[in-house]
């Protein structure tokens, strides 16, 4: 999601379910839909049979997707940014993007600093020792006026649109080939039909997933892909996008109310140690307008930000207090995964409370995570099933009389047993009513966690002790204090006018005096004075593309298809009539709700009101880690050399946690297969080992391995085989196939081997831990750990391990 | 709306042996239209039939395979079948939904000597009602696609009923309520053919230059029909090119049944000769009446065929009055 918003200035899926229907070319890369979102694929099937829409698959494996698409090409795992590289090296060098919607609502036209620079692997500003970048190498030149110098013939040198041009030069057919392993030929077909979309008549989506977002170059996986659509038009339109599609029913949900680290919810920022004021926390998290022409909406920062506060501290949240800005934890460091199971590691993290998810299955290098675990204090597993993380002293290999940790496991409901909201990958928040009551002396989770605070908060008003405002100020006023109820909670989420006590309808009125509240701005208008929006069923869809503006409520302000405003031209013509996503009619725009005020001009600001810059960011000059523009860095555990530049192979800017490097193979013989992980549909992570008839459609733990690879090492197809990395093993079914191919990488042969994850140690069939395997490495930007790549080495079980 | 149930064929009776065409004008049935081209093989329908039919888990193992059992059973009324095929150098994953076909003239019914244990409904459905199963598997051998499965703890053979209790209801087969990318179809046959004819265009325009409807007519079309990309290549889908509903069975039975009467026809002439000849018995001091003399006819047995109370067949009214049409 980072590079979503580091390009278009919101981290979410752009389109949403029902609007794939509306395509011509679905590029299926980084995903499975068929496999882990079979309900939503049928978006897909459905554009290919009524519309004649292409649908594409890249993938490392001949997928369940693929067994319905058009058209599959294999590729390595980890050269998908060469991949993508490649194809907006195709699209300038044919003339094949989108020259109007380029200009119009990309920063194509601005002009960059003279010491932006990329030479070698490295982009200027790189600091070895602290292995990061000084970013303010990759800022833009300034006019006279302190706004971006900008060139609309894009011919200026240090234009975005030639350094684009320049730097992705290098992604010949024949690089990308040699990294990816497929044929030039298979590329040349391939680039064709998604490129054939830079039209206005024509528009092309791409679905993606965590195929995505688990590498050490996850996010510029994304980042590569957003400037391609930028180029072919495709984003903001009916059809188009870049569809980040969710794993779970409420994942977006759960990160728009802040499950990531370093995020408040509706992405607000964690103050931080330094900004020791509420004036220094709001200067430096409001961004400032880099052209003239710009909504610039994250400049109402202030606004979200009091009335959050106003949300939790109610009266306590004043003016003179800084609206209780001093109440919030100050974050010292990253509180991600990795970060946190490191602290772990070490043996400085006293207790985790994990809830609702299975950390041990969860997370990569399993052993390494069962050490961490095993020197916590306590830990406390809230969940409707007993997990392999509350049992996981029981983990094979494991000696329990070893291990101090004290383990409380509390049952709690599940979704199926209370009432509240899913909010899908759409951004769609629907309401869902509760199906089933929980069994007796099983708890909700608002059940526990009200009851966790107000036992912290007696204890407090008992003892005493550090910091006490915070905990008897934050507001608590619900009909049971002891259990609050979802309405209750949905209504505090989209907040209240102070003075009149009446829900908010809309973001709009928020403001930074301390008169309006809101939990969460991303969802003011979910639940107004009309009622609870997201439990709306209307049905109506006027304009035949699927958008359903009366059913539930979808954030932001019940838009559809977001940065709608590029859906037209700068004049506010749609770019293709039959597909208009906003219409401007000469007073207003006409449409789905239009992300732009509904009666600015369209020649009054820029198309994504959610950047300073008012258009969308082929050149991110601020907002990674690692690049402005992204480049083909190997998984840290590769089975070939970087072909662009052998001297910086590996993401530069990386975190290196204690002992990892000694954990992965370096291009040694022993581990020279490539593997990666995966879900198959037939189960649902882990919770769905205890569903009987869904372990029945999917019994064991298996090894996806190629025929050739199969008959070089003597394994029968349904023996067991034996698989293991420089960190663990597993043992499984093998399940030889034609779908995975060996492929010619640098001149070498590379065979993948794919693996399944949702095996554990408890369940109604147990199996290998796909994680036992995986290296403890994650993004430069998310701390995503590096799942789908990595190297193995495998052969019959039974024989003999080969020693390293 | 909900549909009453009306019986067509009985097996083991002489409404097995109805003519086609006869039965073409009794009214609508129903058909499920299979796309292959359009099914991901998630196996929700699997999960979904043995739910809805309560048929319960059956432990399996994998074998080396995305397939969740090798074969059907009694406990696995529908089977994802998945193979991996290679065609003009284009690898295909071909996933096929395997399960009763529903034919129009149903081999098994034919086959089956057991009365009532097998019905076919007007609306196309066949159906298996193990309380008459005799547990021959005459029906195995006589499906011409391997479907009906013996159970040997029951002694009963079973398959795919079409969900005819939701249908009754009329509801959609709970395969069909579940599909999440509309892979399966229900409807009337008539419209089915019409979708089964637009999907079949759409694959050749996506070049599938093959792509056919499996809707064989040597079983007299079935009721779950199948959209098939590679209509060239029906072994890989594991689909027999000419299925025929074997009528040997069916024609012995026939012939003997005439035999039969010709006897029964010889032996009332004897009787009758007998009588010419030697004129009436006279009753003795018992009083035995003519009752105890009279054996049973043809039309006696016909009267053995199981009428459960909701059933009726208004088409071919079956009962001990009605004549047997032996063909």
């Amino acid at each position: 999601m980072a590079s979503l918003a580091a390009t278009f200035g919101r981290g979410a899926m752009t389109n949403h379910w029902k609007d794939i229907k509306n395509t011509d070319v679905i590029l299926v890369m980084g995903a499975n839909p068929a496999e882990n979102h079979p309900c939503g694929f049928k978006w897909a099937v459905e554009a290919r049979d009524n519309r004649g829409a292409k649908l594409l698959t890249i993938d490392p494996r001949f997928t369940r997707t693929s067994a319905v698409a058009d058209r599959h090409m294999q590729i390595r795992p980890g050269s998908d940014i060469a991949v993508l590289g490649g194809l907006i090296r195709y699209a300038l060098e044919n003339d094949l993007h989108h020259a109007d919607y380029v200009r119009a609502h990309t920063n194509a036209t601005f002009v960059v600093g003279e010491e932006y620079d990329f030479a070698d692997g490295l982009f200027s500003g790189f600091d070895e020792a602290a292995s990061n970048y000084d970013r303010t190498a990759w800022d833009y030149e300034r006019g006279p006026d302190g706004y971006v110098r900008r060139d609309a013939s894009l011919a200026h040198p240090r234009s975005v649109f030639q350094l684009l041009k320049r730097h992705y030069d290098r992604y010949t057919p024949e690089v990308v080939a040699d990294i990816a392993g497929c044929s030039v030929e298979e590329f040349l077909q391939m680039a064709e039909i998604i490129c054939s979309t830079g039209r206005a008549d024509r528009v092309g989506t791409i679905m993606y997933a965590v195929g995505w977002t688990m590498h050490t170059v996850g996010s510029q996986i994304i980042r590569t892909a957003a400037i391609l659509q930028l180029l072919l038009g495709n984003i903001g339109r009916p059809g188009g996008g870049i569809n980040a599609l969710r794993g779970h029913a409420n994942v977006q949900g759960a990160t728009d109310h802040a499950i990531v680290a370093g995020i408040l919810p509706g992405y607000l920022k964690v103050p931080t140690p330094p900004q020791t004021s509420l004036a220094t926390h709001m200067s430096e998290s409001t961004p400032r307008p880099l052209v003239r022409d710009t909504v610039n909406y994250w400049g109402n920062y202030p606004k979200f930000y009091v009335s959050q506060m106003k949300a939790w501290f109610g009266e306590h949240a004043t003016r003179d207090n800084d609206f209780a800005y001093d109440y919030l934890a100050k974050q010292d460091g990253d509180a991600t995964w990795l970060s946190i199971w490191d602290k772990a590691h070490q043996g400085t993290l006293e207790g985790f409370v994990a809830l609702g998810f299975n950390p041990l299955l969860a997370g990569p290098d399993v052993p390494r995570l069962l050490d961490a675990m095993s020197k916590l204090k306590w830990k406390v597993v809230i969940d409707p099933f007993m997990l392999d993380s509350a049992e996981f002293w029981k983990a094979p290999g494991m000696n329990p009389a070893d291990i101090d940790t004290e383990v409380l496991y509390l049952p709690s409901s599940h979704w199926i047993e209370r009432d509240g909201s899913f909010t899908n990958s759409g951004r769609w928040a629907q309401w869902k009513e509760k199906a089933v009551d929980p069994p007796i002396g099983v708890r909700s989770d608002t059940w526990i966690l009200s009851e966790l605070f107000w036992r912290v908060k007696e204890l407090y008003q008992a003892e005493g002790g550090a910091w006490n405002d915070p905990i008897q100020h934050l507001t608590w006023d619900y009909l049971n204090p002891r259990e609050p109820s979802m309405i209750e909670l949905a209504k505090e989420i989209n907040g209240y006018d102070l003075r009149t006590g009446r829900l908010l309808s809309s973001f709009g009125e928020l403001t930074d005096d301390g008169t309006t509240s809101s939990g969460n701005w991303i969802y003011t208008g979910s639940y107004t004075e009309a009622g609870n929006q997201m439990q709306r069923r209307g049905t109506d869809d006027p304009g035949g593309l699927g958008m359903h503006h009366d059913w539930a409520f979808s954030w932001p302000a019940n838009r559809r298809v977001l940065y709608n405003r590029a859906s037209a031209d700068a004049e506010g013509r749609p770019w293709d009539p039959s597909r208009a996503g906003i219409a401007w009619n000469g007073r207003e725009w006409i449409g789905d709700v239009p992300d732009y005020g509904r009666t600015t001009p369209p020649d009054a600001a820029g198309a994504f009101i959610m950047t300073e810059e008012g258009v969308a960011r082929l050149f991110s000059s601020q907002q990674l880690a690692d690049g402005p523009f992204s480049e083909h860095y190997e998984p840290v555990e590769s089975p070939s050399p970087n072909a662009l530049h052998d001297n910086v192979p590996i993401n530069p800017v990386i975190r290196w946690y204690d002992g990892v490097r000694e954990s992965l193979a370096n291009g040694d013989d022993d581990y020279p297969y490539a593997c990666t992980i995966y879900r198959v549909v037939e189960r649902e992570h882990f919770v769905t080992s205890n569903v009987p008839l869904l372990v029945e459609t999917m019994p064991d733990f298996f090894v996806e391995l190629p025929e050739g690879l199969a008959e070089e090492k003597g394994i029968a197809n349904g023996s067991q085989v034996r698989v293991w990395s420089k960190r663990g093993e597993v043992q499984g079914t093998a399940i030889v196939t034609k779908r995975i191919k060996p492929l010619r990488v640098n001149g070498k042969v590379v065979w993948t081997v794919g693996i399944p994850v949702h095996w554990g140690f408890i369940g109604i069939t147990q199996g290998s831990m796909a994680n036992l395997l995986t290296p403890f490495i994650g993004d430069a930007n998310t701390r995503c750990p590096e799942f789908k790549s990595f190297l193995v080495n495998i052969e019959p079980a039974g024989s003999a391990r080969m020693e390293t | 709306m909900a549909d009453s149930l009306t019986i067509r064929r009985v097996s083991a009776s002489p409404d097995a042996y109805i003519p086609i065409s006869a039965l073409r004008s009794a009214g609508p049935t129903y058909a499920k239209l299979v796309d292959i081209g359009a099914c991901i093989g998630c196996k929700g329908c699997e999960v979904a039939c043995k739910e809805w039919n309560d048929l319960g888990v059956e432990p399996t193992a994998n074998f080396g395979s995305y397939q969740s059992h090798k074969d059907l059973s009694p406990k696995t009324w529908l089977l994802m079948r998945f193979n991996e095929v290679e065609v003009d150098g284009n690898l295909n994953w071909l996933i096929k939904k395997d399960a009763c076909l529903h034919c129009e003239e149903p081999g098994c019914l034919f086959a089956c000597p057991a009365p009532g244990a097998i019905v076919q409904y007007t609306n196309g459905i066949v159906d298996f009602n193990q309380e008459n199963c005799i547990g021959c598997q005459y029906c195995v051998t006589g499906c011409p696609f391997d479907i009906p499965r013996f159970d040997v703890h029951t002694r009963k053979v079973s398959k795919c009923n079409m969900c005819v209790d939701r249908v009754e209801a009329g509801l959609e087969p709970a395969c069909v309520k579940t599909c999440p990318t509309n892979a399966i179809s229900w409807g009337s046959k008539h419209d089915m053919l019409a979708l089964a004819d637009k999907k079949v265009e759409t694959l050749q325009s996506r070049g599938f230059q093959n792509a056919a409807v499996y809707n064989p007519a040597g079983v007299g079309g079935t009721h779950m029909m199948y959209v098939v990309p590679h209509g060239d290549r029906l072994s890989d889908y594991s689909l027999p090119t000419d299925p025929t509903a074997s009528p040997a069975p069916m024609t012995a039975l026939g012939f003997l049944k005439r035999v039969g009467a010709y006897l029964m026809g010889f032996g009332v002439l004897g009787v009758l000769g007998h009588f010419l000849r030697y004129g009436p018995e006279r009753l003795d001091e018992d009083g035995h009446d003519e009752d105890d003399h009279r054996g049973p006819g043809p039309a006696s047995g016909h009267g053995a065929v199981p009428g459960p109370g909701a059933f009726s067949a208004p088409d071919a009214p079956a009962g001990p009055g009605a004549a047997p049409p032996v063909a």
